[in-house]
């Protein structure tokens, strides 16, 4: 082990010992987390190409589809989780000053206010499970003509808000973490870099509602 | 046909087409692996070490040598790009002129053949010489894909569309079919036999055959079955649009759009109307027939709205006056 | 051990009818298609030789993310418990390719479980290539700039490109058709208004660019044996490192040429056709720039170097017919032949592994401290060599006789060669069964090896002592001349960063 040359590095908080300074260690992380968010780009992209297909192809039967979807919890839930950014922008900013109460405060909110988004996902899933409007094999739908390719479209609503839902559960669990890692004085000015990280994540997953809410919920809707 | 030969046999015209390109890739292929070769030997020997403590003088490229390598091998493969993408359109698109229309229908794990004057097989394909074979391929389940190695051609068969190719077939004689894409248990089973006749010995085939109703006629007893004809009144303004001369005509669609009415058409409208609805007329008037019909029913009813069409030019007249001469029965 | 269904579905193909059972065979090909492709393939370079070399070879103590690291390797053994869970419980038959809808609706197989195992697998693949990436970009010792960095880290990062680009299209596919095959919704099944041929080109536009993700480390692991063994700097640096980019971002836009008898438009193939030549380019250019490295050098026959001889040979092969199948006349005919089969093993097999087996000659002193005995090397890349050809070459013959593939039993006119063909697997066997053994025993009881054996530039072997110690360099590196720097000429004294 390269001791004698980490070690004047080692009191450094957060500093791994393969990192040369913290400056290259922040940096290694950002790039870290935009190549992994890159990945999630694509992820995504399968859904919304396998959308942009089907929308070509039956455009009818989506316009018809989309008007089941709630658009008041809809666009309710767009609002909660542009709140839920600004929030965390500003929890990254506390973590910045080193205000540990501030940034515990406002990594509450964004936690308070992704449950919000997720609680009213299940409000709205459970509507579709009342109305028969889960794929499968209990699926109905009003207008016999469009049943197999509303079928398609509810397939890739619950696809892509399942997998969005995921990922905001994903979200919430590790701003639980870093409640708990700031509750013990794990951070500070000199190193906040996981805060910093899940607020792009963060950020990441509100952007990907914004595009779906338009997508799903609006577009071409009839009546 | 030696045991060792490297080429199947060549019945049909585009098989020689096809092999005359492929020997053009082999000439390039081998010549720049014998090149290839050739250098890497001759300087694995020629430069070899002879003692431990060589130290070649270092050479960093040549930018001359890299554009060299690099244009040239380019050029090439725009030969074999613009070679290969002309014959390919040839075979892949159907002529006008008057074709002998074939429709095969796969299902795991055998190859459902049927032919305009009513004839079935399965797993047997008889054409003549000399006439081109359109053949129009529709799958009743999963993939598969019609291989004809002796003609060098092949196109998967997808559900859910239609596929179409076709061929001249020049040599008489037996030649395989192999489904070519896994189709599952049985994939390697769902072969037979294309068997290439001269037209008359064709002509007596069909004949020896004949005895059930033409496609157009089951076709016809499938669009009254399904009361297809209470709405598309033939010759008369109905509920929905008259079928007669529709058939390879533009139809002119409600949202503006001008379409081909083809088969795939033809078979959109009937599992789908809604998906194109005729200029002046209602949707929704017209049922869903998706999961209704089976694949060789719809193709029976599509050879039947193709029949009430007038034939586009007096070549065409001969399949319509076949089927005809036959109707009386 | 995994390639073995291989050897046992030639077994099967010796007589015109089959010695198994067809759903024996079908399952047979599928497993050695997973399991070859998306847990050896894919992983092997990268895994093993990338994650050992690359952070010595940039001069960094360890990759970006160490833990990553290590989850990536759990996930991948998650991914591959899966995989074996599917294959003990009865196995799939649906061929890697999973193609809908008879993956979808048909198969009565554990088609479930083996893709969850692609899935998670994939995650492994995806971390790797992140780590690679952040190490490259942030990572390197003082004076390693982009001009230095040794080829076959070049390589990586081109592969880590892929990897991170593709991997998650595979993943979500994989789901969707996993959300199909339980709800049978209809997204893939044409009987219920879905698109079969929409999974293939969701298929394609990450199995075709995972061809690159297996060759690419093996081009980097050629280009540094080339070079060491005929002591050169490597002939046109500049190009052999913008080819392995250029393959990885022209690699993602040929998925179609997958599909030129699948239905799709015309002249969609069209543009597939020409840009599939168009990848072709840079694969020559570092072909022709392997050879013009031996060029005035000193060539020496050391074992990597055999191997290096048989990649440059076999991969010319298995290049040169794939401009066969971006013929779209002739891909008509060959496509889901043995034709095809024979293109890729001489690309995956011929190259990838060729470029496998010498890269772990070549590094084996270096990872292992040990010498390995260099005549029964020499003796197992000969073997291999002669396998490899007697198996393979025979199918391109009987692709273009017209044998399709995936047939558990086929016409009688091809017993010939293909009996031919069960020979040369058997060769081949022996051939990697040979390096399995010694190796195994030189890691133990072989001589302790020089810190560096072959004479080889680069940081790992010059600044890092063999075998590395836990953060490889005791001394911290830098890198104060250019690459390959084999005539010793022009070294610097001292460069910042």
């Amino acid at each position: 082990m390269a001791d004698s040359e980490v070690t004047a590095l080692e009191h450094a908080p957060g500093l791994k010992h393969h990192f040369d300074d913290t400056e290259q260690q922040l940096e290694s992380s950002t790039l870290g987390m935009w190549v992994f968010l890159l990945t999630e780009i694509m992820f995504f992209g399968g859904m919304f190409g396998g959308y942009t297909v089907y929308r070509n192809l039956y455009p009818d039967a989506f316009a018809s589809s989309s008007r089941y979807m709630n658009i008041p919890i809809g666009a309710f839930n767009t609002a909660v989780l542009i709140c839920s950014s600004l929030t965390m922008a500003l929890a990254v900013r506390a973590a910045q000053l080193g205000n540990k109460k501030v940034l515990i405060w406002f990594l509450v909110f964004t936690l308070i206010l992704g449950c919000v988004f997720l609680g009213l996902k299940v409000v709205e899933y459970h509507e579709k499970w009342v109305d028969h409007h889960i794929p499968g094999p209990g699926f109905r739908y009003e207008d016999a003509r469009y049943f197999h390719q509303a079928q398609i479209l509810f397939f890739l609503y619950f696809a892509m808000t399942g997998m969005h839902a995921m990922h905001m559960v994903v979200g919430a669990g590790l701003l639980t973490t870093l409640i708990i890692m700031a509750a013990r004085n794990r951070f500070s000015a000199a190193w906040y870099t996981p805060v910093e990280m899940i607020g792009l994540y963060w950020h990441f997953v509100d952007i990907v509602w914004i595009f779906l809410f338009p997508l799903l919920y609006l577009i071409g809707r009839t009546k | 046909m030696g045991a060792l030969s490297i080429f199947p046999p060549r019945a049909s015209t585009t098989a020689g087409e096809v092999d005359a390109l492929y020997g053009f890739l082999l000439v390039v292929g081998i010549g720049m692996t014998a090149l290839i070769f050739f250098f890497v030997f001759f300087f694995a020997i020629k430069y070899r070490r002879r003692s431990p403590d060589e130290r070649p003088k270092a050479i960093h490229g040549s930018i001359p040598l890299e554009i060299t390598w690099s244009v040239i091998p380019f050029l090439v493969m725009l030969v074999m790009f613009a070679w290969g993408t002309k014959l390919y359109f040839q075979n892949y698109t159907p002529p006008r002129r008057d074709t002998l229309d074939i429709y095969v229908t796969g299902k795991q794990w055998m190859w459902k053949i049927q032919y305009p004057d009513g004839q079935r097989e399965i797993n047997e394909l008889h054409v003549p010489t000399g006439r081109p074979v359109k053949v129009t391929l529709a799958s009743e389940d999963v993939l598969h894909s019609f291989f004809l190695p002796a003609f060098r051609l092949k196109h998967d068969v997808v559900p859910g569309s239609y596929q179409t190719f076709w061929f001249e077939a020049t040599k008489p004689g037996r030649y395989h079919i192999f489904c070519a894409e896994y189709c599952g248990t049985n994939h390697s089973q769902m072969i037979g036999w294309v068997t290439v006749m001269d037209p008359v010995s064709y002509e007596t085939w069909l004949s020896a055959g004949a005895g059930g109703s033409s496609m157009a006629e089951l076709g016809q007893k499938l669009f009254e079955q399904y009361g297809c004809v209470s709405c598309h009144v033939l010759d008369q303004q109905g509920r929905c649009p008259s079928l007669r001369n529709v058939f390879g005509n533009p139809v002119k669609l409600e949202d503006g759009r001008t379409v081909i009415a083809d088969e795939a058409y033809i078979r959109e409208s009937i599992l789908n109307p809604n998906a194109k609805i005729v200029s002046g007329y209602k949707r929704d008037v017209m049922p869903v027939f998706q999961g209704q019909i089976n694949e060789e029913g719809l193709l029976q009813l599509i050879v039947y709205i193709k029949s009430l069409s007038n034939p586009p030019k007096p070549a065409a007249a001969k399949t319509a006056a076949a089927a005809g001469k036959r109707s009386p029965q | 051990m995994w390639a073995a269904p291989s050897r046992w579905g030639w077994l099967n193909l010796l007589t015109p009818k089959g010695l198994f059972a067809h759903d024996t065979y079908n399952k047979l090909f599928t497993m050695h298609g997973i399991i070859m492709v998306f847990f050896f393939l894919v992983p092997s370079i990268p895994a093993t030789l990338g994650n050992f070399l690359v952070p010595p070879m940039v001069g960094a103590r360890d990759l970006a993310f160490p833990r990553i690291n290590l989850l990536s390797w759990y996930i991948y053994i998650v991914g591959g418990i899966f995989a074996i869970t599917a294959i003990v419980r009865g196995g799939v038959d649906t061929g890697w390719t999973f193609y809908a809808p008879f993956s979808s609706t048909y198969s009565n197989t554990h088609v479930i479980l083996a893709a969850i195992g692609v899935f998670v697998s994939g995650f492994s693949s995806i971390l790797t290539g992140l780590n690679f990436i952040v190490t490259v970009h942030k990572m390197r010792a003082p004076g390693m700039t982009w001009s230095r960095l040794p080829l076959f880290v070049w390589a990586h990062y081109a592969t880590s490109l892929i990897q991170v680009l593709g991997t998650p299209v595979i993943a979500i596919t994989i789901v969707l058709l996993g959300m199909e095959r339980v709800l049978h919704a209809g997204i893939f099944d044409p009987a219920l208004g879905g698109d079969p041929i929409l999974f293939q080109h969701l298929f394609w536009f990450y199995s075709h660019p995972a061809v690159y993700i297996m060759i690419l480390p093996g081009m980097g692991v050629i280009s540094e044996i080339v070079a060491c063994f005929s002591r050169k700097s490597i002939f046109g640096y500049g190009f052999v490192a913008f080819s392995s980019v250029a393959i990885a971002v022209l690699g993602f836009l040929v998925w179609g040429h997958h599909l030129f008898v699948a239905g799709q438009s015309m002249y969609a193939s069209m543009v597939f056709s020409f840009i599939s030549f168009l990848v072709a380019v840079p694969s020559a250019i570092k072909v022709f720039n392997w050879t013009a490295t031996m060029y005035r050098g000193s060539v020496s026959y050391d074992t990597p170097m055999l191997y290096a001889f048989g990649f440059i040979g076999l991969f010319t092969i298995g290049g040169l017919t794939g401009l066969f199948l971006a013929t779209m006349a002739v891909d008509v005919h060959v496509t889901d032949t043995y034709f095809v089969i024979a293109h890729f093993h001489y690309v995956m097999v011929g190259g990838m592994v060729m470029a496998y087996l010498g890269g772990v000659h070549f590094w084996f002193p270096k990872i292992t401290g040990r010498l390995y005995p260099e005549g029964w090397a020499k003796f197992a890349a000969l073997v291999v060599f002669v396998g490899f050809n007697l198996t393979f070459f025979p199918q391109f013959v009987l692709g273009y006789l017209g044998m399709p593939r995936r047939y558990a039993a086929y016409a009688d006119e091809f017993q010939i060669l293909n009996v031919m063909s069960t020979a040369g697997a058997s060769i081949l066997g022996v051939g990697y069964l040979i390096p399995m053994i010694y190796l195994a025993w030189a890691w133990r009881y072989g001589p302790k090896s020089p810190q560096n054996p072959w004479g080889a530039k680069g940081l790992e072997w010059e600044q890092s002592p063999t075998p590395p110690p836990t953060f490889n360099f005791d001394v911290p590196p830098v890198m104060n001349e250019p690459a390959y720097n084999y005539s010793g000429e022009e070294k610097e004294v001292e460069i910042g960063r």
